[in-house]
């Protein structure tokens, strides 16, 4: 009897030395494999008389159980130390780094380009393109600027060497793209058409000769003067915050009757000035052979170029055309 | 426009507002204040000076010496870096201690060892106007004044503070370029009475026969045409007030006759031109348009070719003495001596001048308001007599009663308005008497309509206005409407949102090209946006054809091309780059280029491109990031051609093919290229028509079930000529393995060995599985053996053993 007692003990003692899981299955093996003692005992419990059988075999199984215990215990704390040791030895330090996976950045234009989209297509209007070589009668002509018209000079437009003299140019405005959608779209109509434009301009540190504007063109049965200074206000509120307010100046655009400026607050109750809108004129309808009795809208547009510059403070716009990486990956 | 406080307040007698409200108003009637100054304030110990004597510094060529008599009788020197004055001259000077409207302080100083006691002034520097071009000489234009030296230059000029407007005049208000004109809208805005100060009908007297005739030859080109005869002329300075408001406004005096002319104009709106009666043959003034090649010798001293395009006014002779509404010629100039003048007042087409001033390029302060469309009513009349009322002021001037003859005017029949549909513009829900007070107020005087019809329809209109003759620009119920919410006040609009019946979005087009900058940045391209111009050469220099449309008017050669091809941007952009030292340069472009249309189109052959461009690196490394954008763009059948392509690498470029279309081009930059760059690294390169790829058609992403059976894997190696591309080898092994492969990967390429030149091994790993059961060792190497097959019959390759 007292030699099982002892075995208890004896497992105890070895498996406390086993230091490894390997060392650990011996342990398990000699008390508990086939070969074991225990084994053995139970074997020889048929020899024992009748009445000792059931206590002896009671006996048996107790230390086997306790056995079973503590091999399992121990293989736990040594499972734990085998997994320790080796997160130690996998142990990085993060702040070390070698190497970066290099990110692209989009250029500014195309950032704010993306965003202004994103605020009018919320407000239900979709996006609308067009080319920018243009024929006279896209870029004036067709907006009510005859060829006499004083607000041709203003445009300082760049000409190309096609068709008559001054006959095809560098769109000087993106509102081309109003003609040409109202010229292959039935209203109503809600469009806004980013794109780059052209001026004779010496590139400078307010200048380009090439920038880009943003165009609105809404043209719906009862549309109104009100209808655009909400809009613009809404639209001024989604961009550049709640606290931001517009209001319109009176102005003057032939393709647009009654035309206006439009300003924004700056944060010290000054007004900057952002664009130019109105309503279009009913020539510029007739010349899309809208009915201007039928339909009415409004047009608005602003310049690119010049809010990037506002909103980053740029010292010189010609950052923009120069992509100096440097500057590329700051945004 | 440049308008004064003082000159307003002639028009407005009733207004004391402060300057920044009255600049407030002024912009938000649409006369947008660019600057508002204080002009003429005191200039303590600024004083008449006499020049003594002007010597050369010793020590500086461009600065002089100059001994000026500031009152004392002596001489006081001071150095001066401008020459324009003569001994005998008196000058502003700036004594010591004095301190100028800039808040420049005037201490004696010494300039390379030569004492400065003070500082000779140009006009700009003691407030009086723009001109800084060199020293403001006080007696320039009157010499015989008698003048009070050491005394001080504002109380002599007759200084007076006062607030000066530049104000932005649009295009449509000929009446704004005057001081009248602003007069008027301001005092509508702020409520206040407007009149003209001078009298119409009083004065001057007419004592004179006329004796001139004058003619309307072309009445499409002139509509009004007024003249009269002033004898008694002595030609000689202007008042000093008036000279000051003249500089004021911009514009250098002369003498009494043209000052006064200008005065007028700035004053009225009117421009008006006087001639020298005795230089005018056959007494007659004559308008027409000029003839082919008529020349003209002009005020400004220049010969003018003329064209009839052009409008002139000739003499009795039919021989030009001015361009119609632009210049007058210098033969009938006024001159020292001049005592008899005509004075003329016209009316011109504006479209007619619009095209003469562009014809000659040729711009003035007349054409300017002419163009616009001038007044062709009464303030025509009231011109002329108010320049020989000023005249009064310097001589004794004797009047011919004014001469008229009229053209084609505009249309003065009244214009309806409807006061529903300009509600239905503006938004506002004003009555019509409330329109018409606003009307009223800047002069255009309206009826109202007195309706027949009991049941009037809505559109019928409610009142009729006229516009006035100021106004040539207002021609529509819609102009009207502008001015009825200009003087009504557009902040006082309500404001609504229009709600339109659309979801708004991007078209599959612009997701697209959103996509595909998403996948760019993502492997780490930086997006630029140089301008589309090119110099002469850049496109020779990129290996391109030069053939590119050219810009009629370029400010400088580097724009004078319109890009066919990103490329040489994109070269500019790297070499720029590499010589600042910047390092992994990647980078990527989505523009227009301009292609030369190939048939009778106008407009260029304009597209859209993509370019990638990476320093350093190689072909191989754009190739995937276009696999990269093909596969999730699902561009239909990506195909790569091998070729010699213009400005790349001979041996590593490719075409680009996208549903059988040639879409672009991706290889490295002809070395030779980046040489003429100045680029000393590889550069690999992409450029795509990407417009016409994402204008479709589209490739489809489907489903379909992924396969339960295991899998099969196995590797071919084949020994591949140079000239047999890795794409058709593959092509062969798909075509071979059918729906059973599942995937084929190149995983090595190597030259094979030395001795079989133009060879090189290429190794790919194949995983075969079926749909529908596990496919068996016999199947597998059955499948083994027919794509071995293939690429052998169809292409030169062999399988290496």
């Amino acid at each position: 009897m007292s030699d099982l007692e002892n075995l208890a003990k004896e497992a105890e003692e070895a498996s406390n030395a086993a230091s490894t899981l390997e060392g650990l299955a011996q342990v398990q093996a000699q008390f508990l494999g086939k070969k074991s003692k225990l084994v053995k005992a139970k074997k020889a419990l048929g020899t024992l008389p009748a009445e000792d059988r059931a206590n002896a075999g009671k006996e048996i199984n107790e230390i086997k159980g306790q056995i079973e215990q503590l091999i399992s215990g121990r293989k736990a704390v040594l499972q734990e130390s085998e997994w320790s040791s080796k997160f130690n030895e996998e142990r990085l330090d993060l702040t070390e780094r070698l190497g970066s996976i290099d990110r692209g950045h989009l250029h500014l234009i195309t950032q704010a380009r993306d965003e202004l989209e994103d605020v009018f297509i919320g407000m239900g209007y979709s996006v609308a393109e067009g080319p920018e070589v243009e024929t006279a009668w896209y870029n004036f002509e067709a907006l009510n600027i005859p060829d006499w018209h004083p607000a041709r000079g203003n445009f300082d437009t760049i000409f190309v060497d096609l068709g008559e003299p001054e006959e095809v140019m560098l769109r000087s405005h993106t509102s081309p793209v109003q003609i040409r959608t109202m010229e292959s779209q039935e209203p109503p109509i809600y469009i806004v058409a980013p794109g780059r434009t052209f001026r004779t301009d010496s590139a400078d540190a307010t200048h380009l000769p090439a920038f880009n504007q943003i165009e609105g063109l809404v043209i719906d049965k009862g549309i109104t003067m009100g209808d655009l200074a909400g809009t613009i206000d809404s639209f001024v509120h989604a961009f550049f915050g709640e606290e931001v307010k517009s209001r319109l100046r009176p102005s003057y655009f032939p393709f647009t009757e009654p035309s206006a400026e439009f300003d924004i607050s700056r944060p010290d109750g000054s007004w900057l000035e952002l664009g130019g809108c109105g309503m279009v004129h009913p020539n510029v309808l007739r010349n899309c052979n809208i009915d201007p009795e039928v339909w009415q809208g409004f047009a608005f547009g602003f310049g690119i170029d010049r809010l990037v510059s506002m909103r980053y403070q740029l010292d010189d716009i010609r950052e923009l055309v120069v992509n100096d990486a440097r500057f590329l990956r700051q945004f | 426009m440049k308008v004064l406080l003082s000159w307003l307040k002639e028009f407005i007698p009733d207004l004391d507002h402060d300057p920044e409200e009255i600049g407030e108003k002024l912009s938000a009637l649409g006369l947008a204040v660019e600057s508002m100054e204080v002009v003429g304030s005191e200039l303590p110990g600024v004083v008449v000076g006499k020049i003594l004597d002007l010597r050369p510094h010793p020590n500086a060529e461009r600065i002089q010496l100059v001994d000026v008599d500031l009152g004392n009788g002596e001489a006081t020197q001071i150095c001066c870096g401008a020459f324009n004055m003569q001994i005998g001259d008196f000058i502003p000077v700036a004594t010591v201690g004095s301190t100028l409207p800039d808040g420049m302080e005037i201490a004696q100083r010494k300039l390379r060892g030569e004492l400065s006691n003070g500082m000779c002034c140009s006009a700009s520097e003691i407030g009086l106007g723009d001109d800084s071009d060199g020293i403001m000489i006080l007696s320039e234009n009157d010499p015989d004044r008698e003048w009070d030296i050491g005394s001080s230059v504002s109380d002599t000029l007759g200084l007076e503070s006062d607030i000066l407007w530049d104000l932005e005049v649009n295009a449509n208000r000929p009446d704004a370029m005057s001081i009248s004109g602003v007069a008027r809208d301001l005092a509508a805005s702020l409520g206040l009475p407007f009149k003209f100060p001078m009298d119409l009908n009083g004065n001057p007297q007419v004592t004179l026969e006329a004796g001139i005739q004058i003619e309307i030859e072309d009445p499409t080109l002139c509509g009004r045409f007024l003249a009269c005869v002033v004898k008694g002329i002595t030609v000689g300075p202007s008042p000093q007030w008036l000279q000051n408001r003249l500089i004021h406004l911009g514009m250098r005096p002369i003498n009494n006759v043209v000052d006064i002319s200008n005065y007028v104009m700035l004053e009225l709106g009117q421009p008006n031109h006087t001639y020298d009666l005795h230089k005018i043959k056959g007494s007659r003034l004559g308008t027409r348009r000029a003839k082919v090649g008529e020349r003209l010798l002009t005020l400004d001293g220049l010969e003018r070719t003329l064209s009839e395009i052009d409008g002139v006014i000739v003499d009795g002779d039919d021989n030009p003495v001015g361009i119609a509404g632009i210049m007058g010629g210098a033969s009938s100039e006024i001159s020292e001596s001049t005592t008899e003048i005509i004075i003329e007042v016209a009316w011109w087409d504006p479209p007619s001048i619009s095209r003469s001033v562009k014809n000659l390029n040729l711009m003035s302060e007349a054409s300017m308001r002419f163009r616009r469309g001038a007044d062709y009513g009464i303030n025509m009349e009231r011109a002329l007599n108010r320049v020989v009322e000023l005249l009064s002021e310097t001589c004794e001037p004797e009047m011919s009663k004014i001469l008229e003859t009229n053209g084609n005017l505009p249309d003065t029949s009244p214009v309806g308005i409807s006061n529903e549909r300009v509600n239905g513009l503006l938004g506002t829900s004003l009555t019509s008497e409330e329109m018409m007070d606003l009307l009223q107020s800047i002069g255009f005087e309206s009826q109202e309509v007195i309706s027949k019809d009991e049941d009037e329809n809505s559109s019928a209109n409610n009142f009729q206005v006229i516009v006035p003759s100021w106004r040539w620009d207002t021609q529509t119920e819609t102009d009207l409407a502008e001015e009825i919410a200009r003087t009504f006040g557009y902040e006082r609009i309500e404001r609504t949102i229009p709600r339109g019946p659309f979801t708004g979005q991007l078209s599959r087009f612009q997701k697209g090209r959103r996509t595909v900058r998403q996948i760019l940045i993502g492997t780490g391209c930086d997006e630029t946006m140089p301008m589309p111009f090119l110099a002469p050469g850049d496109l020779e220099n990129a290996g391109l054809s030069s053939t590119a449309i050219s810009i009629s008017n370029p400010l400088v050669q580097e724009e004078s091309l319109l890009r066919t091809s990103l490329m040489p941007g994109q070269l500019k952009i790297i070499s720029y780059n590499q010589s600042h030292r910047i390092k992994k340069l990647k980078f990527f472009e989505i523009g227009h280029v301009y292609l030369p249309s190939e048939d009778d189109q106008l407009l260029p052959d304009e597209r859209e491109y993509l370019s990638i461009s990476i320093a350093g690196g190689d072909a191989t490394q754009i190739v995937a990031i276009l696999d990269m954008i093909s596969l999730t763009m699902a561009f239909p059948n990506m195909q790569l051609k091998q070729q010699e392509i213009e400005g790349l690498h001979p041996g590593r470029s490719a075409q680009v093919f996208v549903a059988g279309q040639e879409r672009g081009a991706v290889g490295e930059i002809d070395p030779r290229v980046l040489r003429n760059y100045g680029i000393d690294d590889s550069v690999a390169w992409l450029e795509l028509d990407l417009g016409s790829i994402l204008a479709g058609p589209f490739g489809k992403k489907k489903y379909t079930s992924v396969s339960k059976y295991p899998s099969s894997d196995i590797d071919l190696a084949f020994e591949v000529p140079d000239d047999t591309s890795s794409a058709s080898v593959a092509g062969c092994l798909r075509k071979a393995g059918g729906t059973y492969l599942k995937e084929v990967q190149l995983f090595d390429s190597y030259k094979a060995d030395t001795a079989n030149e133009g060879v090189r091994s290429l190794a790919y790993s194949l995983r075969f599985q079926s749909d529908v059961g596990t496919l068996t060792d016999a199947e597998v190497s059955e499948l083994r053996a027919a794509c071995i097959s293939e690429v052998e019959q169809k292409t030169n390759a062999k399988l290496r053993e």
